[in-house]
């Protein structure tokens, strides 16, 4: 018969901690701060699976880890939103309230299974003025803090922390925001020590424009994104990215249901507006 | 967090609810036997027109129950999602949660998939949520939604405004040109009948909605027209490339009150 090695709690723990953090240590970092007119999310990925998402109108979220895992993770947080903006208000989903379901579930998850999760999430929360917003940083653990102002997470957090401590101002604009970001994220990772300098396809960005009524969540990608990285200049906020959502490919001639709305031909349009322009949000108010 | 927040699972948030909390949707409800078409309010007339911009939506204000008016400005047309818009006609109350609920699911889908639904698939999903009242619709409490969008990607470039109507069986389909639904939609159609072109410019077209509107106020007691002395006019929704857009009061009672003017001449329009 096998022998049953008898291991402390302690042990157990420390144990499960450790390959935590070694799961984590070994992606990409993302940071989130705040700027004047919101919070800037922003995070290292050159692959097309999306660490950073909208959450609702006022929330953000951002993570680093696992991508099936924080993926899971998203995806409940944006049906328990949902499910409470549904049944309740709009008004009535709080970002607190979120983070306190990733506490528990962390929570419950590092300590009853036997794999914890090797991830590391952000709830961010924006407010009417910088001192009004919330960064909450969820651990593996399920521990929860509430960060002042910036936060960064993933492999190396400490030395990208320093980068954001030292140059973090919560009155700067977005392009300003934006290199201090691209500035810590590229602070570690070099080869003997060395800083790089990240372009815009390392990154993915998004702001909660603190600004916009309903949805403040905003993608900046493509020319606005290289825009922003390239010069100091304020990009006018037409040239931002539309809510987190491009509109569908153009239909195609092989779609397998056909509807009371079924199609021939698909030849291109001339003229197709630029799905990319911002929409005027929709509050059920029409603004 | 319970594991069925969690899991893969749906990007439908109908689906989803139907799960977790069937009690939050709407046709699920045990009604008792017989007719009950008398006990909530109804809303009436929702008119859409396709224009070389997109679409333009207006529904008057009116709710009415039995004989009575129960609701002066009581507001039937919404956006759905950013280029889309959504108008009910029956029982209100059930309209207005099944909008409610469409207006949720495709954001949750929008945030779940990071993409947004096509706009056949979200007429498709719309016809599913109707076909899912039939049984409150056969004791009386019918909804029927009329649903119009601007396509990104049409098959037939000329359309890109695009309007899509439903029956109590959720039966969906495509309309050309225009569409009206609700009580006064006879008198609307046979209006827009007589005015619509192809290639209308969206201000035209919200003229003519208006227009249409007063028509159908004009012999259907449950339509209400502009009011002038409470100041309550239709409410006007355009979706077109730019997003959705409803007109501001100062821009909808400039149209209404020229309108009016126009019948004072003419009161047939």
């Amino acid at each position: 018969m096998a022998m049953q090695f008898y291991a402390s709690p302690e042990q157990v723990q420390r144990d499960r901690s450790e390959y935590a953090r070694k799961g984590i240590a070994r992606g990409r970092s993302a940071v989130v701060l705040t700027y004047e007119g919101g919070i800037l999310l922003v995070a290292e990925n050159i692959t097309t699976l999306r660490k950073i998402s909208e959450i609702y109108d006022k929330i953000g979220f951002a993570a680093v880890g696992r991508y099936n895992e924080f993926e899971s993770l998203r995806r409940a947080g944006i049906r328990m939103a949902d499910v409470n903006g549904y049944s309740y208000d709009r008004r009535d989903v709080t970002g607190r309230f979120l983070a306190n379901a990733y506490t528990q579930t962390l929570g419950a998850i590092f300590t009853e299974t036997q794999k914890p999760y090797e991830v590391e999430i952000c709830i961010a929360q924006v407010g009417s003025s910088p001192e009004t917003d919330e960064l909450y940083r969820i651990t593996y653990d399920g521990s929860v803090m509430d960060e002042p102002g910036f936060m960064a997470m993933g492999g190396q957090a400490e030395a990208i922390s320093t980068v954001l401590r030292e140059g973090h101002d919560s009155a700067a604009e977005l392009p300003a925001a934006l290199a201090l970001a691209a500035k810590a994220l590229g602070s570690v990772g070099g080869e003997n020590g060395a800083t790089r300098t990240l372009d815009s396809k390392q990154l993915e960005v998004a702001v909660l424009d603190r600004r916009r009524k309903g949805r403040a969540f905003r993608r900046i990608h493509g020319a606005a994104l290289v825009a922003l990285l390239e010069n100091t200049e304020s990009v006018p906020e037409t040239d931002l990215g539309d809510v987190d959502a491009a509109p569908p490919p153009p239909a195609t001639t092989d779609k397998p249901t056909v509807s009371a709305a079924s199609e021939e031909d698909t030849a291109d349009k001339p003229g197709t507006p630029d799905p990319s322009e911002p929409a005027d949000g929709v509050n059920g108010d029409g603004s | 967090m319970p594991d069925y927040f969690t899991n893969a699972g749906t990007s439908s948030f109908t689906q989803f609810l139907s799960h977790t909390s069937p009690e939050l949707l709407p046709g699920r409800r045990p009604l008792p036997p017989g007719l009950s078409a008398d006990i909530a309010p109804h809303a009436t007339t929702i008119v859409a027109i396709a224009t070389a911009e997109g679409v333009v939506m207006g529904g008057d204000r009116r709710a009415t129950m039995g004989n009575l008016i129960a609701s002066r400005d009581i507001e039937k047309v919404h956006p759905a999602d950013s280029y889309s818009l959504i108008g009910i006609a029956g029982t209100a109350g059930i309209g207005i949660e099944l909008m409610r609920l469409f207006q949720v699911e495709l954001e949750h889908y929008e945030k779940i998939e990071g993409t947004m639904l096509s706009l056949d698939g979200k007429a498709n999903r719309l016809a599913g949520m109707v076909r899912g009242n039939l049984g409150a619709a056969m004791q009386g409490l019918a909804v029927v939604p009329l649903f119009a969008g601007f396509d990104f990607s049409p098959a037939d470039p000329a359309k890109i405004g695009r309007i899509f109507s439903f029956d109590v069986a959720g039966g969906l389909y495509e309309e050309t040109g225009y569409d009206a639904i609700g009580s006064g939609s006879l008198f609307a159609k046979s209006a827009l009948k007589k005015k619509y072109r192809a290639g209308l410019s969206s201000d035209e077209a919200v003229r003519l909605a208006v227009e249409a509107l007063y028509d159908a106020a004009d012999d259907d007691t449950a339509t209400g027209g502009p009011d002038l002395t409470r100041k309550i006019f239709p409410v006007v929704m355009t979706a077109t490339a730019n997003g959705t857009h409803r007109l501001s009061e100062a821009e909808i009672t400039a149209v209404a009150e020229q309108v009016v003017a126009g019948r004072m001449e003419n009161p047939g329009g």
